[in-house]
């Protein structure tokens, strides 16, 4: 039996209405809410000697600014009734990738996110996570517009 | 020839002149030679080569061929194989490997090459690539000690490098080697401010003006006034300045991403070269192998070209000098011996790759034997343009680049040396960062020889400290690389997906 609902969060109103509909689903099923903040990183990036040396520095900075703005802001909000049991989580990597991984390891029933709302060109150029998630994801995947 | 009053007028020039003889005094030094008479009349032993091939056979042999047993598990190292998922985010293998690479690849493999084969013949490729394979091992053993000994900062910053396994290495294997690690430390990190200015910024800046002016029309072209050097070296250092101290970011990403690209390009051409030349392989293949042994110039003539050879080879790849040391160490890893594995590469794709490349090019065109034009980068322009005609300005391209990066990556080394001589401080930081550019400008309006002379003798002086520092701390390196690899055979360390 599945054990959670996987919210991506990327900080945006679309994604915080997938948390919304994530926390309601929540209830109604007596699901987890696991709620993961992904910062875009690559094993393969091409970087220079001095961002090398402030790597470790600079990943705990972004960490910490992703806990702060946006998973705490909507942790917050939805715990506020306390009927539910609430987890939070920041991964550096690949965003569709990590969601991946992350509904595995919590045992996710099904992965929400945001719709990214950008225009064609810009998701023929760069794709978008929705679209990857969907390719990659062993369970649904919940756009929410 | 334009007369001399013009010449004595230029700008340029006199840069040159009073710059020159200084060059050419410190070169004089460092390059003592010792006569070989009894051997051939003329044929001359550089100490300093010696002593860098010495250090890489005496590793290779030392390690039992490090170099050749690391080359797979380092492949598995950079894919990723080996990293732990939660180190997400941090330095990977093949970020701190792209990051050394991009530093070394520069004029040593395009321009380097070309005057080793100029002055020493095709044979020189031969004993530039047994020295690629030589220094790979030496690179492994400095790498594997910059992240064993590497600095971690009150902030959490992490740097490392030769100045910090000389002091904390040597005082750890006997507390009286103490003040000797300090003394090595100060005097590589003097010699690393002079090969910073020298081969990592003069040397580049020089060559890609000499690649510019020469695409442009030469002396009668665009750049042919005479203080067009200053002028395009002013540029070059804005360029570099609104990086290094404007702290413009963007430009040193956009370079970063561009190098490689244009590695692969630049490999591509070399190859076109090849193709286009295909029958004349299997002769210029063996124009280098029979060359480098050159029976008929009798044994003087092999150690002259095996000395070219050699020379070019480390000053393209580095190895031996501790550079790449300071490059590597901020890798995430829990075991030194990981980088010293994957740091082999660095002279496989500098000096195996790309300068073997750069070599067969020259070799199948006979570029280098043409008296006209300098040795340099030209050579290696003019047998791009026998095969396509605008191969040149691709290569001033990536002249210009590569040079780019290279000079990025000296800065930084040379900051890391100044810090750590006098520092850290604001002011240290800014007035290292400004003489640097003002070098650029230097680089750029001296006379090749001069500058050439000087950027060896600098980068080559930072071997004698580091290599030092190796052979005191062989026994370290090798208890750390073979303690790694009997837990790498034993099961003790597992690639990730094999974890449970």
């Amino acid at each position: 039996m599945p054990e959670s609902i996987l919210v991506g969060l990327d900080g945006s109103e679309a994604s915080g209405r997938a948390a919304d509909a994530a926390a309601d689903a929540a209830r109604r099923h007596d699901l987890r809410l696991v709620l993961a903040c992904v910062v875009p990183w690559s094993p393969y990036s091409f970087t220079t000697a001095e961002e090398n040396e402030r790597r470790s520095v600079e990943k705990e900075r972004e960490a910490t600014s992703a806990r702060e703005r946006v998973l705490e802001p909507v942790i917050a909000r939805l715990s506020e009734p306390g009927d539910l049991a609430i987890e939070g989580a920041v991964r550096h990597g690949h965003p569709a990738e990590t969601l991946v991984r992350l509904a595995r390891e919590h045992d996710a029933a099904w992965i929400t996110v945001g719709r990214v709302g950008q225009s064609r060109v810009r998701t023929l150029l760069f794709g978008s996570t929705p679209s990857s998630l969907i390719q990659l994801s062993p369970v649904p995947v919940l756009v929410v517009p | 020839m334009p007369s001399d009053s013009v010449l004595a007028a230029s700008f340029d020039e006199q840069v040159d002149g009073f710059f020159a003889p200084v060059f050419d005094w410190i070169t004089a030094v460092v390059f003592y030679a010792v006569p070989l008479d009894f051997i051939d009349e003329g044929v001359e032993l550089p100490l300093i080569v010696v002593w860098l091939v010495i250090a890489g056979f005496f590793f290779t042999v030392y390690l039992r061929g490090f170099q050749f047993r690391a080359f797979r598990h380092a492949i598995e190292l950079i894919r990723g194989r080996y990293d732990d998922p939660r180190d997400a985010g941090e330095v990977t293998h093949f970020q701190a490997l792209a990051t050394a690479v991009s530093g070394t690849v520069g004029l040593g493999n395009i321009a380097g090459v070309a005057i080793a084969i100029s002055l020493g013949g095709p044979g020189a490729t031969l004993w530039m690539i047994i020295a690629g394979l030589l220094g790979m091992c030496t690179k492994g053993v400095e790498c594997t000690l910059g992240v064993k000994y590497r600095n971690v900062y009150p902030d959490g910053r992490v740097s490392g490098g030769p100045m910090y396994y000389l002091t904390k290495g040597l005082r750890e294997k006997n507390p009286r080697l103490g003040t000797l690690g300090k003394v090595l430390a100060v005097l590589f990190c003097i010699f690393t401010l002079g090969g910073a200015v020298g081969g990592g910024n003069m040397f580049q800046a020089n060559q890609a003006f000499n690649q510019a002016q020469s695409v442009t029309g030469g002396d009668d072209g665009l750049l042919g006034f005479g203080a067009a050097g200053a002028v395009f070296g002013f540029v070059l250092a804005l360029l570099v300045g609104a990086v290094i101290i404007g702290g413009i970011r963007s430009i040193a990403r956009v370079t970063d991403k561009l190098v490689p690209f244009m590695a692969v390009f630049y490999v591509l051409a070399c190859l076109t070269v090849l193709l286009a030349n295909f029958s004349d392989i299997p002769a210029a293949l063996w124009a280098i192998v029979s060359q480098a042994f050159s029976p008929e110039a009798g044994f003087g003539g092999i150690v002259g070209v095996l000395i070219q050879g050699f020379r070019r080879a480390a000053f393209s790849n580095e190895a031996g000098l501790g550079s790449a040391a300071i490059a590597h160490s901020a890798v995430k890893t829990e075991h030194p011996a990981t980088e010293g594995h994957v740091a082999v590469l660095e002279p496989f794709i500098d000096t195996v790759v790309i300068c073997t490349m750069t070599a067969l090019a020259i070799v199948i065109t006979g570029t280098y034997a043409d008296e006209a034009s300098d040795a340099g980068v030209e050579t290696t322009s003019a047998a791009f343009e026998t095969v396509v005609g605008w191969f040149p300005i691709v290569l001033a391209v990536a002249v210009i680049l590569f040079a780019y990066s290279t000079m990025l990556a000296w800065s930084y080394y040379g900051l890391k040396a100044a810090t750590y001589l006098f520092g850290e401080s604001m002011v240290v930081d800014r007035t290292w960062k400004l003489v640097f550019c003002l070098f650029v400008i230097i680089g750029a309006s001296s006379t090749v020889e001069s500058v050439i002379g000087f950027s060896d003798s600098m980068i080559f002086l930072m071997s004698l400290p580091n290599i030092i520092g190796l052979y005191i701390l062989a026994r370290v390196v090798k208890r750390e690389l073979n303690g790694y690899r009997a837990r790498i055979d034993s099961g003790e360390i597992l690639p990730v997906a094999e974890r449970t």
